[in-house]
């Protein structure tokens, strides 16, 4: 596969979901799927950069948004991805009821696992995507 | 006598997801807002402020604000003022490395100690514009905050 998929996370200041997404983000394509994925910054693409847009254009991509107002989905459709698979963190802690992220620069142990969980999640989106590319 | 709303700086940070800068911007920002100055900053959700965010596009055309970026790209300050109005103030994290003499500062998933001294460096210099643009004498409690321009 040459072509890496782009993971766009939220940049969420204010909220532990939006660092857990943004933590997700680099879980998937660092230590999980860095071979198949690439984060793309959410602020270049929505302000048009031709390198991120390029990279988004026509293909599937990954959003991951830690809040129902899903900024990072927003922003991939709106750039021309041809498909957006979404991960919500605000869903994937839902079926981690136990899970009690805190901290926003340093996630406390729970949101380093919900941000493992949600990449993980998403790592099945790639492999899907793959399978469809026929480059699994 | 009217009960008017206290006057704050709205801290807009690029974020960059993909640049070491870009964490340093986000923790720079997140220093001033819980420790440095908490009583005179707010951070606007730069995300949001694109996705078409009422509250924040309001609060950056009628507050001032102070654009945060991580490099020459300048996301956040473009944004803003595409937006809502001309940022009061502009910060961008590579020029304060220059000055600093700061290099590998570690990767955008984890800064290393070079670039949380950087980050301490940007965080001074929103202490200081913050300061300016409230025209507040400088106070302790931050690094930079007893810095005077020359």
């Amino acid at each position: 596969m040459t072509r890496k998929i782009p993971v766009v996370p939220c940049s969420g200041i204010g909220k532990s979901l939006g660092a857990a997404a943004r933590e997700a983000a680099y879980v998937l394509t660092e230590d999980l799927r860095p071979d198949k994925t690439q984060v793309v910054a959410l602020a270049l693409l929505v302000l048009g950069d031709e390198d991120a847009k390029r990279e988004v254009t026509g293909g599937r991509a990954i959003a991951i948004d830690g809040c129902k107002l899903e900024c990072a989905a927003k922003g991939l459709a709106s750039c021309g991805a041809s498909k957006v698979d979404k991960v919500a963190i605000f869903d994937v802690v839902r079926r981690h009821r136990g899970l009690k992220p805190e901290g926003v620069c340093d996630l406390n142990e729970d949101g380093l696992k919900l941000a493992q969980a949600a990449a993980e999640e998403a790592a099945k989106i790639v492999e899907e995507i793959a399978a469809e590319d026929g480059h699994a | 006598m009217p009960d008017l709303p206290r006057k704050k700086v709205g801290l807009i940070s690029c974020s960059g997801e993909e640049l070491p800068e870009g964490t340093v911007t986000r923790r720079a920002v997140r220093k001033v807002l819980e420790t440095l100055r908490p009583d005179d900053a707010v951070t606007l959700c730069l995300p949001l402020f694109l996705a078409g965010g009422e509250g924040e596009r309001s609060f950056a055309r009628f507050y001032p604000t102070i654009a945060i970026d991580g490099c020459g790209k300048r996301c956040a300050a473009l944004a803003t003022e595409k937006y809502s109005a001309k940022p009061a103030a502009s910060i961008v994290v590579t020029d304060v490395a220059k000055v600093n003499g700061c290099k590998a500062i570690g990767t955008a998933r984890r800064l290393n100690a070079e670039g949380l001294r950087l980050t301490d460096e940007v965080a001074g210099k929103i202490v200081e514009e913050t300061d300016r643009l409230l025209k507040k004498k400088p106070q302790s409690g931050g690094r930079g905050a007893d810095r005077r321009k020359p």
